[in-house]
């Protein structure tokens, strides 16, 4: 009795521990805590009334996601088998081994091609190769107030000031116009909001808006900061984001996504910029009491007719360290997502799909008033830094930016300057460019 | 069972007892302490996988020949100094008028003790809120009306190390008034009696009994504050996050940008933390004499 009972635990034993090895029933997806989030909760609970396989999206407060992520990393962990990250993340998950080569998987099975192509080259791409599918697509945009913009008598004393009509911007300095023209301290309404918090990047987030668009750069082709980052057209993007912070209410000298859509919301603020993913809540009328007035438009362009928007959003990538079969899964599951009906369902969702046929659809061009001016700057993002310093190239940035445009200390050459010679060095210290 | 019980010692009990707090305390500050100074001499970061690479005095020499860290250390030189002397004049000053009992004493000792059971975090941003020149109390009770020619307490490089001062003096001189009025209250009534009887005048009673009897328990509160203003963290993130540019970086938000936030730079990181150490222990025992001697004396 005892013999036959223990043959039948060694075999349930084996028995489970093969199902275990042979067949994931569960994945985990990491990402930060917010409404995207838990859209792909929702999706994913779609993927296990399909597949039966559960996927868990586990969300960290935005604090303190990347150092729960590295902590993982550096511990060769398995707590996650996929993890949305930040595009600034993909040097150093990719150098240090953490994030699964997919080139292979999105080339061959034509999910490549599915994506606007800036998004799959920033949240995806490092050194010719691929690391993650866009997920998350996001970037910066505008939201203005139609009720101003259209009033008749405010457009006719815009015309006499400027010369031409008042409407939504085209070019950067037509919106410094207008945010002169809408700066009426004594009526406690101001012309704009601008990012200027020192903390991370947002101060250098709001500027490339700019810098891009004046035709600069953050690096050459060589990877040369000295003469790209404090270029003519870097120290006058520079003058023009401070001037602009000159028609900011006052107070908002450490500004971010959420002073933004307070001000819009205060009727402060006649336009402020945000990421796309922060315009939801001003599509909320319990929130937003201009929500029927309120409209979306993407940046506007440079000098020489260029533009670009700084780059938000996330790709998901494969941890290197689970097992075969949970990468497989995981691959699994992101060819699943990738297919058009559901990228059409995380759009429908709230997602910010990078899928083109999607962006493309009228369906999704008219789900939200802001849907249009997302699908138009999805193809032209452009980011910052994505190498492994890419956190000691940022906090020269911050520190300059901020101090020349908030505290107004020196002159935007003498910040520019001071801001390349300093990410030079960080450059050669990294052996990325030589002496 | 309960004859082997009786054969322990009293050694044994004590080692006993001990031996579990030992532990902790090995486990948690003399290891963390002895293998982030052995990081200091290396070039590592804690979210990469690579091993610490010994470099020997480089991070430290690197530090100290970087111009930023002394302006980051006389921006939290000149932060401690003033904050410290405000809190303790202030605080002072505060225990002197409470020291009397009045109607009401008990309750407004209490209120005023408040702001120092606030968390810092908190508290710095509810004055940003009140800093702020469109809509904050701040410039208001100041008689500034016209936004235009307000202040901008944040924003203003010249004025932001000053309003950073004015919330760690409204929240900490409760602190020193707290002290002062143990040391006051602990002053023997005789002392002025005599004073009185020799027609001493209130400065020389002030000069000569109040000041040396209250002296030591200053000392501490200058000893504590001056500690923790060289660590100011929490309050600079909460008011200023270090700005503008770095005009109110103090060594510990550097510290914090460096070890965290994008950087993760865990070998300078952990010097930069040693020099501080330093430069708090040398501060501390500078005082610390100070103290003994007032005592002695």
């Amino acid at each position: 009795m005892k013999q036959i009972f223990r043959r039948l635990l060694i075999a349930m034993v084996l028995l489970i521990t093969s199902l275990g090895f042979a067949q994931v029933n569960e994945l985990t997806i990491w990402w930060a805590e917010w409404d995207p989030a838990n859209f792909l909760q929702q999706v994913a609970n779609e993927y296990e009334a399909a597949t039966g396989i559960k996927v868990n999206v586990v969300q960290e407060p935005w604090g303190s996601y990347f150092d729960k992520v590295a902590a993982e990393w550096a511990a060769k962990g398995d707590a996650f088998d996929m993890v949305v990250g930040d595009s600034q993340w993909i040097g150093q998950g990719v150098t240090e081994g953490h994030y699964v080569d997919m080139t292979d998987f999105l080339v061959n099975n034509g999910i490549k091609d599915t994506v606007t192509p800036a998004t799959l080259t920033y949240y995806g791409e490092y050194d010719g190769k691929y690391y993650a599918y866009p997920t998350e697509g996001d970037a910066n945009g505008w939201a203005y107030r139609k009720d101003l913009f259209e009033n008749p008598d405010e457009m006719a004393a815009f015309k006499e000031k400027y010369g031409y009509d008042l409407a939504v911007p085209e070019t950067w300095e037509q919106l410094r116009d207008i945010a002169e023209f809408f700066t009426r301290p004594d009526a406690g309404l101001y012309g704009v909001g601008v990012y200027t918090q020192v903390d991370y990047d947002a101060i250098t987030m709001g500027f490339e808006n700019v810098l891009f668009s004046y035709g600069a750069d953050w690096k050459d082709a060589d990877n040369n900061v000295l003469g790209v980052v404090n270029s003519p057209e870097a120290v006058a993007a520079a003058e023009l984001y401070k001037e602009l912070y000159s028609f900011a209410p006052p107070g908002t000298n450490n500004a971010f996504f959420a002073e933004m859509n307070d001000l819009f919301i205060n009727g402060q603020a006649a336009m402020i910029m945000n990421y796309f993913a922060f315009f939801p809540a001003l599509d909320n009328s319990e929130i937003n009491p201009y929500r029927d007035s309120t409209g979306y438009f993407p940046m506007p362009k440079g000098p020489t007719g260029e533009r670009y928007a700084a780059l938000g959003g996330q790709g998901i990538s494969i941890n290197s360290y689970v097992s075969d079969e949970r990468k497989q899964a995981a691959y699994d599951f992101i060819s699943w997502f990738a297919e058009k009906d559901t990228q059409a369902r995380w759009a429908e969702l709230g997602g910010y799909t990078c899928n083109i046929e999607v962006l493309e659809s009228d369906t999704f061009l008219n789900q939200t008033p802001y849907n249009a001016a997302f699908a138009e700057t999805m193809t032209f993002v452009k980011d910052f830094w994505n190498i492994p310093e890419f956190g000691q190239l940022l906090e020269p940035s911050q520190r300059y930016l901020h101090a020349y445009i908030v505290g107004g200390e020196g002159t935007a050459q003498e910040a520019m300057d001071g801001m390349a010679f300093e990410m030079d060095e960080v450059l050669i210290n990294a052996g990325i460019i030589k002496e | 069972m309960q004859a082997k019980r009786r054969q322990l010692s009293d050694r044994n009990i004590m080692v006993l007892f001990i031996t579990p707090t030992m532990i902790i305390l090995v486990l948690m500050n003399i290891y963390p302490l002895f293998y982030s100074l052995y990081l200091s001499f290396t070039e590592y970061s804690v979210i990469s996988s690579t091993a610490p690479k010994w470099v020997g005095f480089q991070n430290y020499l690197a530090i100290l020949s970087d111009a930023r860290f002394w302006k980051h250390f006389a921006i939290t030189g000149r932060y401690t100094v003033i904050s410290v002397a405000l809190q303790m004049l202030v605080g002072f000053s505060l225990a002197l008028l409470i020291k009397e009992k009045f109607k009401g004493s008990g309750i407004i000792t209490t209120l005023i003790l408040v702001p120092m059971m606030l968390s810092p975090v908190i508290v710095g941003l509810f004055w940003r809120l009140m800093f702020n020149p469109s809509y904050g109390i701040v410039n208001y009770l100041l008689g500034f009306r016209n936004i235009n020619t307000s202040p901008e307490w944040l924003g203003d490089p010249t004025l932001a190390l000053w309003a950073i001062i004015i919330v760690d003096v409204w929240m900490w001189s409760p602190f020193v008034m707290l002290l002062s009025l143990a040391g006051l209250s602990a002053i023997p009534d005789y002392l002025y009696e005599a004073a009185a009887i020799d027609r001493a005048g209130p400065w020389f009673i002030f000069r000569r009994i109040t000041m040396p009897q209250v002296m030591p328990l200053l000392l501490i509160a200058v000893l504590f504050r001056t500690i923790e203003a060289l660590k100011q963290f929490d309050l600079v993130m909460g008011i200023t996050g270090g700005g503008p540019g770095d005009a109110t970086e103090t060594v510990s938000v550097r510290l914090y940008r460096e070890a965290f936030q994008g950087q993760f730079d865990t070998g300078s990181s952990s010097a930069l933390a040693y020099i501080i150490l330093i430069v708090i222990i040398a501060i501390s025992n500078l005082y610390i004499r100070q103290l003994n001697k007032v005592r002695e004396g």
